[in-house]
């Protein structure tokens, strides 16, 4: 139902990251969405790819440290107080956000951010509650 | 096992008289033989006839590497050349090399002293040695291979380097015993698990590892992941090479240092006083059968402590604990004295991290900056910065606890830092350079 999100640890110096879209390349995977989380001396890259299995390997059999996450994506109406719509109904139930990014859409009305969540099924189900439209990840991976 | 059971299990009083006539012998020989030792001795007001105890031996003057430098390279050799039939040199990595020298009984001496040791780590002539020792000016290839021999077992010579061959051999040769680095034999098992080889289906039965400093849980995962018994061996080439002191099989607990051919010492790393037994403080030799090159209370820079208690291998020959680091390695962060052996027994005790791990020290405003890389483990990734600096400030809080310096860690990515096939470079100091 959710969507899977693969993370890379990288250290923070010149070209780390492009040792890595390269693979992608060589390897034929689409990045959907990404974002990195950096300090001065590391960082983590979030991806949503288009063939997570297949990234997985490429990654660890070329030595990367990968993690694989379940985050949820969720469907942002595309106008001023979307986003804050639905922070609103999470803050009111007390659901902390860990971390969210925007995934391209190439085509629709509705915006769609990933959200990591600690507690996911209290976030899903306080979003469903509202109206709001998780978007299941076989559905997101071919959008 | 023991090899040659009659020196090995002496009585003390009857191996201290041979002791004592083979140290009398050698310091009349140096000091008619080798310039720099009259010198020395004369400055020192000593004379070979001062020596009439074993505790005579605190009044000769220690030899220390510079003097082996300014020697450089055959000054301090006993023999006239043309008796040498074997020459060996120290890595030199901080200027000049070391050069040492062999008699044709020098060379015999030893390889019987590497059988001991063999002997010692559980090897039988029916044995098949994997020696992953560098062959060359280095002498643990050739000292360990000499042993074997002497052993009559089966001696593949394969040096260092080359792990992937290193691995189709171990799969297909089917030796028994292994003998190399011990940094050198935790990038060997991580080589085979690369290539889906086990060593569980390998025929090791045990290992000598030295030739640099480890820690006893840097023992727990050699054997684990090896399967093998392992042994620490303990030698430079100013002494003779590998083959002075070594662990046994029975007690792996301390290396019986091989008192017929060397009197070992412990002294005061700053002011030379000799120590008791028991205490820590610089190991120092004094050879008593070489020819070639013998060496009189040489300062090994190396830290341990001697304990004469016995041994349950039947060995009376007094051990050496494990080296606890060189007194020229040790750092001096903020005041604290620290050991790269100590920083690592603390990784390895969290049992998250792999015993791969740099230490690098920085002048920064005038204060001394220790920080330590770790390679982040794929087990304890996790996509969250705040996990990840918790992993950081665990390890800086189990060093800060247990040696009470402040260090910083850094996680750096997987097999990233340098797996030497020799001794491992560890610690960068940049204050320096």
């Amino acid at each position: 139902m959710n969507v899977e999100q693969i993370s890379i640890f990288l250290e923070n110096q010149p070209g780390r990251l492009a040792e890595v879209t390269r693979l992608f390349e060589e390897g034929g995977i689409n990045i959907r969405a990404l974002a990195l989380a950096d300090t001065s001396e590391f960082g983590i890259l979030r991806l949503i790819v288009n063939d997570n299995e297949k990234a997985r390997e490429l990654l660890k059999n070329h030595g990367y440290a990968v993690g694989v996450t379940e985050v949820v994506a969720v469907e942002v109406e595309d106008r001023p107080g979307g986003l804050h719509r639905i922070l609103t109904v999470l803050a009111r139930r007390g659901i902390n956000v860990e971390y969210m990014y925007a995934f391209v859409r190439q085509s629709g009305r509705n915006a769609v951010m990933i959200f990591r969540f600690d507690d996911i099924a209290a976030a899903v189900g306080a979003l469903a509650e509202a109206g709001i439209r998780v978007i299941a990840g076989a559905e997101l991976y071919a959008m | 096992m023991i090899y040659n059971e009659e020196f090995e299990t002496l009585p003390r009083e009857a191996l201290e008289a041979i002791q004592l006539r083979r140290l009398r012998a050698t310091v009349a020989r140096v000091y008619h033989a080798v310039p720099f030792y009259r010198r020395r001795f004369d400055e020192a007001g000593v004379t070979p006839d001062d020596i009439g105890s074993l505790a005579d031996l605190a009044r000769l003057p220690f030899t220390t590497k510079a003097d082996l430098r300014d020697n450089y390279p055959y000054g301090l050799f006993a023999v006239p050349l043309d008796n040498v039939t074997r020459i060996h040199a120290s890595s030199g990595t901080t200027g000049k090399p070391t050069v040492v020298g062999y008699t044709a009984r020098d060379v015999q001496t030893w390889a019987e002293l590497m059988a001991r040791s063999l002997t010692a780590a559980g090897a039988r002539k029916e044995d098949i040695v994997h020696n992953a020792y560098g062959y060359g000016l280095f002498t643990g290839g050739l000292g360990v291979h000499y042993g074997a021999e002497k052993l009559g077992a089966s001696v593949i010579p394969v040096s260092g380097g080359n792990t992937r061959r290193q691995i189709l051999i171990m799969k297909d040769f089917g030796p028994t015993v292994l003998t190399c680095t011990p940094s050198y034999a935790l990038h060997l098992a991580e080589a085979a698990e690369e290539m889906g080889v086990s060593f569980q289906e390998l025929r090791f039965k045990s290992g000598l590892f030295g030739a640099e400093p480890w820690s006893e849980r840097m023992r727990a995962e050699i054997e684990e992941r090896l399967h093998l018994k392992a042994m620490d061996i303990y030698g430079l080439s100013e002494i003779m090479g590998p083959g002075v002191a070594v662990e046994c099989l029975e007690a792996q607990r301390g290396l019986h240092v091989f008192e017929d051919h060397f009197i070992p010492e412990i002294v005061h790393p700053e002011t030379g006083q000799p120590l008791p037994y028991g205490t820590p403080g610089e190991l120092v030799f004094t050879t008593i059968t070489k020819e070639a090159f013998p060496l009189i209370r040489y300062r090994t820079r190396d830290l341990s402590s001697l304990h004469p208690e016995p041994c349950r291998c039947g060995r009376t020959l007094v051990r050496m604990s494990r080296v606890q680091g060189r007194s020229d390695d040790m750092l001096i962060i903020r005041g604290v004295n620290v050991f790269p052996s100590q920083i690592e027994s603390v990784i390895l005790e969290t049992r998250r991290f792999t015993p791969h791990y740099q230490l690098v020290v920085e002048r920064v405003d005038n204060l001394d900056r220790l920080t330590v890389l770790v390679e982040m483990q794929p087990e304890l990734f996790s996509d969250a910065i705040k996990n990840l600096q918790a992993l950081e400030r665990e390890l800086e809080g189990a060093i800060r606890e247990t040696l009470g310096v402040t260090v910083r860690v850094r996680l750096v990515e997987p097999k990233t830092l340098q797996r030497s096939e020799g001794k491992a470079a560890r610690v960068i100091d940049k204050r320096r350079l």
